[in-house]
């Protein structure tokens, strides 16, 4: 019989090296896998996590599109972050993250074509308001009725997901698209358009958000009552309400400010990077996020430095496809395996592994 | 040794890149495509399409793909890149694309780009799709001819004009042979999704429906159809003849191979010019798959007869006398459609129950 024991105490230096060997888990056995594709292991490794960065063709253009692949992941993964330290569980800001941009896009196409400079501020509040106003749902739902907020919010995502469908067929169609789905481009009405700060820097107001976001998260988390509140909900629930803790107040304010960076992210994406509300826009990035937070142990520098990581296997698993001729699907096992091998190792540092015999299990 | 080797390696890279631009190298053509080239339907034809394209220039072409590249942000990065690799001629195979095509086409002036079903056209951008109604028109003649229950379940993808362009001829088609046919749509607002798809095909045969029309790409309706027995389906893109000869008694069949061939030869010969293209039956761009020994001869021959009149030219899908959904005159008796009005169509003929989402 295998057991798992909780060490008393782990190790701090393992907890902080397990990631980076993770990593090299992942790079070793996807190697092979990719070397039972038939494609050069060393090669098919450095063309993700070596070229995107480096290669005198596509790095100049890769490197500014990591901190735009990152920037939503971020942006949504600090707000969850928070929460899920308290044991508060928000699983949908995909749904968060389509509102906030309905909410924000249509704010600014409401004003078209005017110029003026108040339009995007307007909209960036438009879209952090209907992300908010979105996870208010369950958090309402929780306080006044107990009801389970990991249920109420993963199913509020595939009603987000109609009513994108609806107004871009609809509310926010394109008036001179011919009556095909999806609104107008925010490249052709410029005081809407979340632009790059410098040319070809990949800096849109959303990457600024992401970082501002994680310095926030952690003054709040380290200095702040409100962040020992949220850490001490989730150490010792029971502790937490002898202190004098309300619950009530930190879940709504556990979600609300979770769902209100989802929905600026969704915001930012629809008017910066897709530049256009579409039927399906939303690529997955609120259910990305979660795995970012925990990639980065739930902690801001973590995140910041987990989401650049998932962006880079993403950026570099393209250009795996695109110059070696690897399937989709053998990208999207590579990052798996990345998962599985962080948690893997978070469950050796965390735990250790004894043999015993089996009666002494009975 | 080996630094030797990888430094070797990277000159030899490096060395291609710059011989990229030299004429005497292949033409480097790709193709960004919406699913997995495995999905059994749309992006496998158009990936039979790039692969025609490598049989018929065997050395003088290289063609890279990039599949299920979501149609967001994640678009124009993956057009970009492609660019960046020196592609010379870039097929961008869904409607999502269309903007994303675009933005990256300003940026380079030097390589050429075809969007399938859009319609936004540029020096270097254009725009190609096939005449899939006319497919649908035969489709619904036996769908119309076949089914008992007179119910007709059609899994429909986006309401965009060339899903409902669809609907209308199949039902047009199906109600000039079946009166008392009734069409039951479910939108499933994906163009792959298998899970979804057997959802819907099961809720539709649930409600009665005996013929089965999908204009999403997986096969998971047929098995579906399979499961419950006694229900016909049709391929849709692919042949998809694994679920032949019942189920699946006949297929639309997306050939883009032609039309990739000679685009490639145009940008070899340096003749490539921006142009929309609406290729047919007649054009061998829609492709009628065998039609099933399930369906009866006299159906059969009916509806091959059917597709050589619209092949020839000699019959057109939309030929009036047709009222719009609303009741309203649209087209006189003996009167076609026009290409405009077909190409934005967002209404339904007289007889469809229900609205069109929006």
């Amino acid at each position: 019989m295998i057991r798992l024991e909780k060490r008393p105490s782990p190790s701090r230096f393992w907890a902080g090296i397990t990631p980076i060997l993770a990593v090299i888990a992942t790079m070793i056995v996807g190697g092979v896998m990719f070397w039972f594709l038939g494609k050069d292991p060393l090669e098919a490794i450095r063309t993700i996590f070596w070229d995107p960065l480096f290669h005198e063709t596509f790095g100049p253009y890769s490197r500014p599109q990591l901190l735009v692949k990152a920037a939503p992941l971020i942006l949504i993964a600090i707000g969850l972050s928070l929460g899920f330290r308290a044991g508060i569980w928000n699983i949908g800001a995909e749904g968060q993250y389509i509102v906030g941009a309905i909410c924000g896009a249509g704010m600014g196409l409401a004003f078209y074509p005017t110029e003026s400079v108040l339009i995007f501020p307007a909209m960036v509040l438009a879209g952090a308001f209907g992300g908010w106003a979105w996870a208010m749902i369950p958090g309402i739902l929780k306080t006044k009725f107990g009801t389970n907020e990991i249920l109420v919010s993963l199913m509020l995502v595939y009603v987000a997901e109609s009513w994108l469908a609806s107004v871009s067929q609809g509310l926010l169609r394109n008036p001179d698209g011919m009556g095909f789905p999806g609104s107008r481009n925010f490249k052709d009405f410029p005081a809407a358009h979340n632009a790059e700060i410098f040319a070809n820097s990949g800096m849109h107001w959303g990457v600024v958000t992401a970082f501002i976001a994680v310095i926030f998260a952690y003054v709040l988390l380290s200095r702040h009552m409100l962040g020992f509140q949220v850490r001490l909900t989730g150490e010792a629930p029971r502790a937490a309400r002898f202190a004098g803790v309300n619950p009530t107040r930190l879940v709504l304010f556990c979600l609300g400010i979770s769902g209100a960076l989802a929905g600026m992210a969704g915001m930012f994406e629809a008017t910066g990077p897709a530049s256009q509300i579409s039927i399906d826009f939303n690529s997955g990035y609120g259910f990305t996020a979660i795995i970012v937070a925990f990639l980065g142990r739930l902690n801001p520098i973590g995140i910041l430095l987990a989401g650049l990581l998932m962006a880079l296997t993403y950026i570099g698993g393209e250009l795996a496809q695109l110059m070696l001729g690897l399937p989709a699907a053998a990208i999207q096992m590579f990052q798996g395996m990345l998962l599985f091998f962080l948690l893997a190792m978070d469950v050796l540092s965390n735990y250790r592994i004894r043999l015993t015999r089996k009666e002494a299990t009975t | 040794m080996r630094s030797v080797k990888t430094l070797l390696a990277s000159a030899a890279m490096a060395v291609g890149f710059a011989g990229a631009a030299a004429a005497e190298d292949p033409t480097k053509v790709g193709f960004i495509f919406v699913g997995p080239v495995g999905d059994g339907g749309w992006t496998y034809e158009h990936n039979q399409g790039r692969l025609a394209v490598e049989e018929a220039f065997g050395d003088k072409v290289e063609t890279v793909f990039q599949e299920s590249v979501p149609e967001g942000a994640d678009a124009e990065r993956a057009i970009t890149q492609m660019a960046l690799s020196g592609a010379d001629l870039i097929f961008t195979t869904s409607f999502g694309y269309m903007d994303p095509t675009l933005a990256v086409a300003a940026k380079f002036p030097n390589v050429k780009f075809e969007h399938a079903t859009g319609y936004k056209q540029a020096d270097n951008v254009s725009v190609y799709s096939a005449r899939f109604y006319e497919g649908r028109a035969v489709q619904g003649h036996i769908a119309g001819k076949m089914t008992e229950s007179n119910i007709i379940g059609y899994i429909a993808s986006f309401p965009i004009p060339e899903v409902i362009r669809g609907i209308n001829s199949a039902y047009i088609h199906a109600k000039k042979v079946n009166p008392d046919v009734q069409f039951k749509i479910i939108w499933a607002y994906t163009w792959f999704d298998p899970a979804k798809e057997a959802d819907a095909a099961k809720a539709l045969i649930e409600q009665g429906a005996d013929v089965i029309l999908q204009h999403t790409d997986s096969t998971a309706p047929q098995a579906a159809a399979q499961e419950a027995g006694n229900v016909i389906t049709f391929g849709q893109a692919s042949d998809m003849s694994e679920y032949g000869p019942k189920p699946r008694v006949s297929s639309i069949i997306d050939d883009w191979a032609p039309y990739y061939i000679a685009r490639t030869q145009a940008v070899m010969d340096g003749t490539w010019e921006s142009v929309s293209t609406w290729d047919g039956i007649g054009a061998g761009m829609v492709g009628i798959g065998d039609i099933s020994d399930a369906v009866p001869a006299d159906v059969k021959a009916e509806a091959e007869a059917l597709r050589d009149a619209l092949s020839s030219g000699e019959y057109h899908a939309f030929t009036g006398p047709i009222m719009k959904q609303d009741g309203s005159a649209w087209l006189a008796d003996g009167e076609t459609a026009d290409d405009g009005t077909l190409a934005g169509m967002g209404f339904y003929v007289e007889g469809i129950e229900g609205d069109i989402p929006q």
